[in-house]
């Protein structure tokens, strides 16, 4: 018997149909969102990267305030009100009742959330002698990098739904940190339990929360998967399982969601955006991310000690073409030292044109005719405000050339890089950054104030004026009066020119046309409570 | 045939001390301060980060550092992962089967599909048959695995919707872990379905990593078939008036196959060097992405015991192969 080929090719075909027929489970109201690599671990105080953050914090836990779903705006959750003290330095929350965590194979929680549980989730960080505090490794980096064990003197609790934070000065940016997803609530009854049977840090290995969904697998490098909390305070989620796939390699991401494997991704290549674009069963949201890439003048360095030749070397950068050549068009030109998605932003402020003729005219003012050599540091890998450091060093090195200043590209390994531009050996540098709270100060007073010259201000620029100005923001829990005086500071930067804001970063979001109520994040997280699928 | 052995077997000490002193090495002359590449642009106070340097011991001299390694290691402990805080060894046995899996399956279609293309070719020297798989031999050698992955992924996943994209199994199933090995463990539960699509999640993934062993297998084959057929043994058989296939398929591949069985063996090699970028790709929950994860996240521990692991798994299929071939031919036993 011979068979012939398209005989073969057919048998072929029907085998793979049927094989894929039954392959093929139901999937109603299952999101499946492609994440790009696996959590370090379910306790998010004991992490600081969004991908733990994404399946931890955003989907399991709550904290006493959060952000308003696609917003940095500050809302209640687990505290329904606070109030601040005249002084600025007492929080008082008044706690929701009837709250209820999750119950797993594990843990039958016997009462709702209260204030032990907020106890619990602070004073783990807070205090060294915590029987807790060791526990996983006991590191709380983001607590400790926010300054949080300086910050507060005391936690107490008022009653069973009132918690009161006392803190050593007055620090506005307070309440956003405690949106933050360090601060989310664990269950206190959970981990005495835990404690009890002798397996203290299964509550950071499976974790019990308040939050939209509850976890029921993890396999790890694998799947993650969740289902809806069915008692969840603010309303069951409209989906009934999450599922995250976790996938790498972003070719990789976008090949599951044309075919269908997942509804989300995140992270796409730039390259890929107008496949993406023209694609009729996808949708592209995108929005500015919460970052900034700039150029850092040392000025406590000669000639950029002068605000004349900063603002001369700010007019020679084409930023236009930056954008397109570096960002590939993923990034939009930056005006302010804060992106637009945070309140104060002050839109009334005037960038620098590109201008090569006024640049020379103003080095002639400041008694540099002839130019002068200098060099630009490039950080040797991709952040998200900077995807390609190198390239914009050189583009930022012809730009210069042009108006006589001769700069040398300079780069270091990651670590070194970071060392040595912090100890100042640099004479402009590219760095950037990306917002933890949403709140100006974390911005402003992190990356330009007195107090942080040989740290977090590459510029090493202490300007008297802008510094009372956003220390005093800072001192101010009035939300309206800090927003005058951080637009106040915008301006003051601009005049003065210590960095040339480079751009920031576009997020772009795909996913698949049924998922509808989707909400871009501006802290770069993927949240998934609130979103539906059509079905 | 026990000096053998144990001749064999003590090569690995050098072997496992060098692999020790290599990944040791490696990762601390990477210059640069691990902490501030862990705190990043957000940096860290001078007292935090020499408590840091000495919860890591990275404030000790690293010759001592080395000799505290190499101390746990010969206890059997590879350290924790600085991420997960799991034991090294506890992930990677976790994680080993999904490579194991993943590695025999490609090994399949390599000799499947090579053994059969090297004989024909070989049997029909100079043909077009010859000359085409040859070829494809060479093309499909060096082919870089990333992108040959993605080819196929664009090809029968997406262009065809034949195969799922990546993944072990689709995301809607969960299968409990009991062997490991989900072909066996989708069989034992009782999802409806889950053990094809484990299978259909296998196909594209072997192919990529296949490919390269294939090719070397199909040439190796057709170069030691043609020097077998040469033989006089073989030239007495056919005057004997054996049908062809007697000849080839008995007589001729009994010998011919030696070679080929080295190859696989050393093979071994190729093939978890090929799954770090297969498995990456594919997102295969193994071994290789499990290494590249921690690449990424600067997990010192799981790098090194990780890397350790890998090496000892190479030694040890390397010396299985040579004590089968001191078993199969005595000269190899008896040689100096």
């Amino acid at each position: 018997m011979s068979l012939k080929f398209p005989a073969v090719a057919k048998g072929l075909a029907m085998g793979a149909a049927a094989v894929m027929l039954l392959a093929s489970p139901v999937s109603a109201q299952t999101l499946v969102y492609c994440s790009e690599g696996s959590p370090e671990g379910f306790n998010p105080s004991l992490y600081t990267s969004g991908t733990t953050f994404d399946a931890s914090s955003r989907t399991l836990f709550n904290k006493l305030v959060e952000f308003e779903r696609g917003t940095t705006k500050v809302i209640p959750a687990l505290a329904t009100s606070w109030n601040v003290s005249a002084d600025g330095q007492t929080y008082t929350f008044k706690l929701r009742s009837g709250v209820k965590f999750h119950t797993t194979a594990a843990f039958t929680p016997s009462r709702d959330f209260n204030a032990d549980d907020v106890l619990y989730s602070f004073n783990r960080q807070h205090d060294a002698k915590h029987p807790d505090h060791g526990l996983s490794g006991g590191k709380y980096e983001y607590y400790e990098s926010m300054d949080m064990p300086n910050l507060i003197k005391a936690i107490e609790k008022v009653d069973a739904l009132t918690v009161r934070f006392v803190l050593n000065a007055p620090e506005a940016p307070f309440l956003a940190n405690m949106a933050m997803d360090f601060a989310s609530i664990m269950s206190a009854e959970y981990a005495e339990k835990m404690r009890a049977a002798g397996t203290p840090d299964k509550i950071d290995q499976d974790p019990v929360g308040t939050g939209p969904f509850q976890l029921e697998n993890y396999q790890k490098d694998a799947t993650i998967r969740y289902k809806a909390h069915p008692q969840y305070w603010a309303g069951k989620a409209a989906i009934d399982r999450l599922v995250f796939a976790i996938t790498p390699d972003a070719a990789v991401r976008f090949a599951k969601l044309k075919a269908g494997e997942c509804h989300v991704m995140p992270y796409p290549n730039p390259a890929d955006i107008a496949a993406m674009q023209a694609d009729k069963s996808l949708n592209v949201m995108q929005q500015e991310g919460l970052n900034i890439g700039y150029l850092a003048f040392n000025t406590e360095k000669k000639p950029f000690d002068n605000k004349l030749v900063r603002q001369a070397l700010s007019m020679a950068v084409n930023k236009k073409a930056i954008i397109d050549a570096v960002f590939l068009g993923a990034g939009k030109s930056a005006t302010n030292p804060i992106p637009p998605t945070i309140w104060s932003y002050n839109d009334k402020v005037k960038d620098y044109p590109y201008d090569p003729k006024q640049a020379k005219e103003l080095l002639a003012k400041a008694g540099l005719k002839d130019g002068f050599e200098t060099d630009v540091w490039a950080m040797p890998v991709q952040r998200p405000y900077n995807p390609n450091a190198r390239r914009m060093a050189e583009m930022i090195q012809a730009d210069w050339e042009k108006i006589g200043v001769k700069a040398k590209i300079v780069t270091y390994e990651w670590g070194e890089y970071l060392k040595r531009s912090k100890e100042g050996e640099h004479q402009t540098v590219l760095l950037g950054w990306t917002g933890d709270n949403g709140d100006p100060d974390n911005f402003l007073h992190v990356l330009l104030g007195c107090a942080a010259v040989g740290s977090a201000n590459r510029a090493r620029w202490c300007n008297k004026s802008f510094d009372d100005v956003v220390v005093q923001a800072k001192r101010t829990p009035d939300v309206k009066k800090r927003t005058a005086l951080y637009e106040q500071a915008q301006v003051i930067f601009k005049e003065e020119a210590p960095w040339v804001t480079v751009a920031h970063s576009v997020v772009f979001m795909p996913m698949r046309k049924e998922v509808q109520d989707y909400k871009i994040d501006p802290f770069g997280g993927h949240i998934f409570y609130g979103v539906k699928l059509a079905k | 045939m026990l000096t053998f052995f144990l001749k064999r077997a003590a090569l690995i000490v050098p072997t496992f001390l060098g692999v020790t002193l290599l990944t040791f090495a490696l990762i601390r002359l990477v210059p640069g301060d691990p902490i501030m590449l862990m705190v990043g642009e957000r940096g860290i106070d001078p007292a935090r980060h020499a408590r840091l340097r000495a919860e890591l011991g990275l404030d000790r001299p690293l010759l001592i550092q080395y000799g505290i390694y190499i101390g746990s290691v010969l206890r059997g402990d590879l350290g924790r992962s600085i991420v997960t805080h799991e034991p090294v060894l506890t992930e990677f046995r976790s994680l080993f089967p999904a490579t194991i899996e993943l590695s025999v399956c490609a090994i399949l279609f390599a000799l499947v599909l090579g053994i059969p293309t090297g004989i024909l070719a070989a049997v029909r020297r100079g043909s077009g048959f010859d000359y085409t798989t040859m070829g494809l031999a060479v093309t499909g050698f060096s082919m870089p695995i990333f992108w040959w992955a993605l080819l196929l992924i664009l090809f029968f996943s997406v262009f065809l919707g034949w195969t799922p994209v990546s993944g072990r199994i689709s995301a809607l199933f969960w299968v409990p872990q009991v062997s490991g090995f989900l072909l066996v463990d989708t069989l034992l539960s009782e999802e409806p379905g889950a053990f094809l699509s484990a299978l259909r999640h296998l196909i594209l993934p072997s192919i990529a990593l296949g490919t390269i062993p294939l090719a070397v297998i199909a040439r190796m084959t057709r170069s030691s078939m043609l020097e077998v057929l040469g033989e006089d043994y073989v030239r007495t058989a056919r005057a004997k008036g054996l049908s062809p296939f007697r000849v080839v398929g008995i007589h001729a591949l009994r010998n011919a196959l030696i070679p080929v069985i080295t190859t696989v063996g050393l093979a071994v090699g190729t093939l978890l060097a090929g799954a770090i970028l297969t498995e990456t790709i594919f997102a295969w929950p193994g071994v290789g992405k499990w290494l590249v994860e921690s690449v990424r996240r600067r997990d010192y521990p799981v790098l090194q015991g990780g890397v350790l692991m890998v090496a000892v798994v190479v030694m040890s299929v390397n010396l299985l192969v040579d004590v089968l071939y001191g078993l199969i031919n005595p000269r190899i036993r008896y040689q100096r």
